[in-house]
């Protein structure tokens, strides 16, 4: 008996795909404007977060999806406490969101009544990449203390962004970090890739990307 | 990295083609993975010979024809590969470059006994 080839030629994550595009949907039915937020560990991704809704807050209703491995509700409290709804997803120590996950997230929310959605992957430059989760946007948030050859060392997850942040850039005066040889590797993998250097610490920089989200929630409305 | 839900969704993705196609065993698996989808392929290897098992795939090869990186320079048209890590164009210095292959990630065929 000889071996028949069968042609397939289908991508190994179509079914996440499939499942990102039926959340994507669901976002877009209500008119919520939809963040996939990915990070290091300990980049400030929680800190950006809280920022982002307290500098917004009157204007416009966050929902918030925190995905982490561990079944912990820590963020999801800081979320809450700021006043806004949070789901909290335990990955079962999965190291990134998939779209099923964020599903499930979505069926806790009241989306009819959110302008924006802001999903926190899991602290990770590698997985999450991969797991596309139906958002309008993925945004990374890189922080200066991890150093200046990330997007060398990570060129996937830059590959794939909309809008890179920039935090902790109080700390540039205390650490080797080269912004050029950063940016050169950014521009490298994502030319003219939209840029946010920041600092939840100081607040500097924050206005700028509030003046882009706002202005991208409000768009989203209209179509 | 997620070896294993990579694996769970190779091995869904090639038995629904092969029950398709009829099959009673699948002796290959043919996958295109490009440089820059950081997959080990080791790692996928170990997984799939546990969730295989007892399952039309039991005891099929894994192929994995790894495609490199390649740039091409947006100002002088010069085609290079990803070496060690990323890089100005290496003919005319510009960072201006667009990815052209080594993000595929894709079950290309299976190779059945019907």
């Amino acid at each position: 008996m000889s071996a028949i080839r069968v042609p397939v030629i289908e991508k190994i994550f179509s079914a996440n795909d499939r499942m990102a595009r039926l959340n994507y949907d669901r976002l877009q039915k209500d008119r919520v404007f939809s963040v996939n937020l990915m990070a290091s560990p300990g980049a400030g991704k929680t800190s950006f977060i809280l920022q982002t809704i307290n500098r917004i807050k009157g204007v416009h209703r966050v929902g918030v999806i925190e995905g982490d491995t561990a079944p912990v509700t820590i963020d999801a409290d800081k979320i809450i406490q700021a006043g806004m709804p949070a789901v909290q997803i335990n990955t079962g120590g999965d190291c990134h969101l998939d779209a099923s996950m964020v599903s499930d997230g979505l069926d806790q929310l009241p989306l009819s009544e959110l302008d924006l959605l802001i999903i926190e992957n899991v602290g990770n430059l590698i997985c999450p990449a991969a797991w596309d989760l139906g958002t309008d946007v993925k945004l990374l948030v890189a922080s200066v203390p991890e150093g200046d050859d990330k997007p060398y060392k990570y060129p996937n997850i830059y590959r794939g962004l909309d809008v890179l942040v920039i935090n902790k850039t109080d700390l540039l005066q205390y650490i080797d970090f080269n912004m050029d040889y950063f940016r050169q590797g950014v521009e490298i993998l994502n030319p003219g890739l939209v840029t946010f250097p920041v600092s939840c610490k100081t607040g500097e920089g924050l206005d700028a990307w509030i003046d882009w989200l706002t202005s991208k929630v409000k768009e989203k409305k209209l179509h | 990295m997620h070896e294993l839900s990579v694996t769970e969704n190779i091995l869904s993705l090639a038995s629904d083609h092969a029950q398709k196609s009829g099959a009673t065993r699948v002796t290959a698996i043919n996958l295109v993975i490009g440089q820059l989808s950081s997959i080990v392929d080791d790692s996928v290897q170990f997984y799939w010979d546990l969730i295989s098992e007892n399952t039309i795939c039991a005891g099929s090869i894994l192929n994995f024809n790894r495609t490199p990186a390649i740039f091409r320079c947006l100002a002088c048209q010069h085609e290079f590969s990803l070496e060690a890590r990323l890089s100005p164009c290496p003919s005319c210095g510009s960072i201006r470059n667009q990815l052209i292959s080594g993000e595929e990630f894709y079950l290309d065929s299976i190779e059945i006994e019907k």
